[in-house]
C-alpha cells in the first residue's frame, strides 16, 4: 500500500495526473455539452469547443470592478489552485501517492470548500446585486453539500479506521463485495446528489442560463472577464472532472495501479478517461430528462443526501 | 463460506432498503410518490424473507415472501393508488415538520434506533440480529409519519410502515414467525388498509379532500 517513498514513478504518477486533468477536463465538459445536444436533437458545438473559448478568453482584456480587492483578484487563481492540489493529492491513476499524509479525505473536501469560499468572496467583493445573491446561494448550498460529501467518504473510511483516501482505494479493490452493501449505496447517492450541486448541474442549477431568479453559479462569476474568466471556467471544469474521478474511484475503483509495474500507468490512465467519460456521459443523459428544482426545495434535496450520508455511516457500523 | 458472506451482504442490502425506502416516504412530497416508497419497502421486505429462507432453508419463509409481496407490494399499493387518484392534487404541500427537518429527525430516529438495539445485538450473535437496528427505525420512522404528516395517504402509509418495521425485526430475530401467525397479521394489515380507505372515501365524499386537518370540529 502507501509505503511515502519519493519514487520517481510516484512523483510521475501524480504529475501525470494533474497533466491529465488540465488538459481534460475541458474536454470532458465538451463531451457532456455535445451528449446533451445530441440528445436533444441539436448537433452542438465541437467536443474541443471549451478549448477554444478558453483560447479567445485568454487573449482578451482583463477587467476589475472599482474599489475591488485582492479577493477578487485572487479567487479565480485560488480556486484552480486548490482543485490542482486535491488533484495532486487524491490516488486518481495510482495508489501510491507522493504526499502520503496528505491524502485524506478531509484535506480534500477542505480544498473543495477553499475553492467555494473564495469565489463567494469574490462575489460579495464586487458589492453588486448579483454578486451578493449569487454568494449567499452558493453558501446555502455548500453549507449542506459539503457535510454530507465529508459524511458520504466516511461511510467508506469508517470500517477501515482510516481517513487515507489510498486505503479507501485499495479496500474497495479487494473487496467487491462491498459494491452491493447499503453504506456503499448511500453514500453514492448523496455522493451523485452532491457531485451534481457542487458543480451547478441540473437539477440544483443550470449551466446553461443566466435568467436572474434562478441562477447561482453564472450570479458569482459576472464581473470577470477575460483570463480571469478564463481560469474561472477551467476551475470550474477542473472541479467537475475531479468530483467526477473522486467517485469512479472510490466506487469503481477497477483499473487503477497498485504496483510500479511497466504496463500498470497506461492501463490505468486509459480506465480513469473511460470512467470518468461513461459517467459524464451518464450525468447529461440524465440532465436532458429533469427540470430544475425551484430553489427553495434545494435544501430538501441537499438534505436528502445528508440523510443518505448519515444512514450511510450508521449502516457502516451496524454491518461491521 | 464465500456464498455465506455473500447472502450475508444481500441481507444487508434488503433490509438497509426497507429504512432507505421510509426514509424516502418522508423525503417525497407528492401522494403517488410516498406509496411508491412504500412499496418499495414491501419489495425489500420480500427479498429479505427470501434471502433469510434460502440461507437458513426455511422453505415456510419463501410462503411469507410470497405472501408480502401478494399484499404489500401489488395489492396495498394499488388499494392506496386508487385512493390517490380520487384527489390527484393530493401533495403534501404543506406538512406539519418540513422537510428538511423531517430527514434530520430520521438521522436522529435512526441513531436511537441504533443504540436502543445495542445490548439485543451484543447479546445475540448472527449476522440477522445486527441488522434489527433497521427495523427498529423504520417501525420510529413510521410513528413520525404519524405525526408529522397530515393527509390521509401519509397517515396509511405511516401505519403500514410501523407493519413493515415491525415484520422485518421479526424475521431477523426470530427468522420468522409461525405461518398462521403470519398469515393472520398480514391479512389484518390489509383488512385496515381496507377499513381505512372506506373511511377516506367518505371523508372525501363529505368535504371533499384527503385531509386530515379538515377534521377540526365534530358533528351530528
Amino acid at each position: 500500500m502507501t509505503t511515502g517513498q519519493l519514487t520517481p514513478w510516484v512523483i510521475g504518477a501524480d504529475l501525470g495526473q494533474v497533466v491529465l486533468f488540465l488538459i481534460g477536463a475541458p474536454l470532458l465538459v465538451g463531451l457532456m455539452r455535445s451528449i446533451r445536444c445530441r440528445m436533444e436533437g441539436r448537433i452542438g458545438p465541437p467536443v474541443t469547443q471549451p478549448w477554444k473559448d478558453l483560447r479567445k478568453l485568454v487573449a482578451k482584456q482583463r477587467t476589475q470592478p472599482v474599489q475591488s480587492t485582492i479577493f477578487f483578484a485572487s479567487a479565480p487563481v485560488v480556486l484552480v489552485a486548490s482543485t490542482i492540489v486535491a488533484v495532486w493529492l487524491t490516488p486518481l491513476l495510482s495508489t501510491q501517492v507522493s504526499l502520503v499524509g496528505g491524502s485524506d479525505l478531509f484535506a480534500v473536501v477542505f480544498l473543495l470548500l477553499l475553492g467555494s469560499v473564495s469565489m463567494s468572496l469574490a462575489a460579495l467583493d464586487t458589492a453588486t446585486a448579483f454578486g451578493g445573491m449569487g454568494s449567499s446561494r452558493l453558501m446555502t448550498i455548500v453549507a449542506l453539500a459539503e457535510p454530507a460529501l465529508l459524511v458520504a467518504i466516511l461511510a467508506l473510511a469508517a470500517p477501515l479506521h482510516s481517513s487515507s483516501l489510498s486505503s479507501i482505494v485499495v479496500a474497495s479493490l479487494h473487496h467487491p463485495v462491498w459494491l452491493a452493501t447499503p453504506q456503499r449505496l448511500l453514500s453514492f447517492g448523496a455522493f451523485v446528489i452532491v457531485i451534481l450541486a457542487e458543480s451547478g448541474r441540473l437539477p440544483v442549477d443550470n449551466p446553461a442560463t443566466h435568467l436572474e431568479l434562478t441562477m447561482i453559479h453564472e450570479a458569482l462569476i459576472l464581473e470577470y472577464s477575460g483570463p480571469d474568466l478564463a481560469l474561472v471556467n477551467l476551475g470550474e471544469n477542473l472541479r467537475l472532472t475531479f468530483m467526477l474521478a473522486l467517485l469512479s474511484n472510490l466506487f469503481f475503483p477497477w483499473g487503477i495501479a497498485t504496483g510500479t509495474g511497466g504496463w500498470s500507468l497506461p492501463i490505468a490512465l486509459v480506465s480513469l478517461i473511460g470512467k470518468v467519460a461513461v459517467l459524464g456521459a451518464l450525468v447529461s443523459v440524465g440532465e436532458v430528462g429533469v427540470a430544475k428544482l425551484r430553489l427553495f426545495r434545494v435544501p430538501e434535496l441537499m438534505a436528502g443526501a445528508f440523510m443518505l450520508s448519515i444512514l450511510a455511516v450508521l449502516s457502516a457500523l451496524v454491518i461491521a | 463460506m464465500r456464498s455465506d458472506s455473500l447472502t450475508s451482504a444481500l441481507l444487508a442490502l434488503s433490509s438497509g432498503t426497507v429504512l432507505v425506502g421510509a426514509a424516502v416516504a418522508l423525503w417525497r412530497r407528492t401522494a403517488r410518490g410516498i406509496v411508491r416508497a412504500m412499496q418499495l419497502q414491501g419489495v425489500a421486505l420480500a427479498a429479505t424473507a427470501l434471502v433469510l429462507g434460502l440461507q437458513l432453508h426455511i422453505a415456510l419463509l419463501l410462503v411469507t415472501a410470497s405472501l408480502m409481496v401478494a399484499v404489500k407490494v401489488v395489492v396495498i399499493p394499488l388499494l392506496l393508488q386508487r385512493l390517490v387518484a380520487l384527489d390527484p392534487s393530493n401533495a403534501e404541500s404543506d406538512p406539519v415538520v418540513n422537510v428538511p427537518a423531517s430527514l434530520v429527525a430520521v438521522v436522529v430516529l435512526t441513531l436511537v434506533a441504533f443504540y436502543a438495539t445495542r445490548p439485543l445485538v451484543r447479546a445475540v450473535s448472527g449476522v440477522p440480529v445486527t441488522l434489527a437496528p433497521f427495523g427498529l427505525a423504520t417501525v420510529l420512522i413510521g410513528f413520525f409519519i404519524l405525526v408529522a404528516r397530515r393527509k390521509v395517504v401519509s397517515q396509511m402509509v405511516g401505519l403500514l410502515l410501523i407493519d413493515n418495521g415491525i415484520a422485518l425485526v421479526a424475521l431477523l430475530l426470530t427468522t420468522g414467525v409461525p405461518l398462521l401467525v403470519e398469515l393472520g397479521g398480514t391479512l389484518d394489515v390489509l383488512l385496515v388498509v381496507v377499513v381505512l380507505r372506506v373511511l377516506a372515501t367518505r371523508l372525501h365524499a363529505e368535504l371533499g379532500v384527503l385531509d386530515l386537518d379538515a377534521l377540526k370540529e365534530l358533528h351530528d
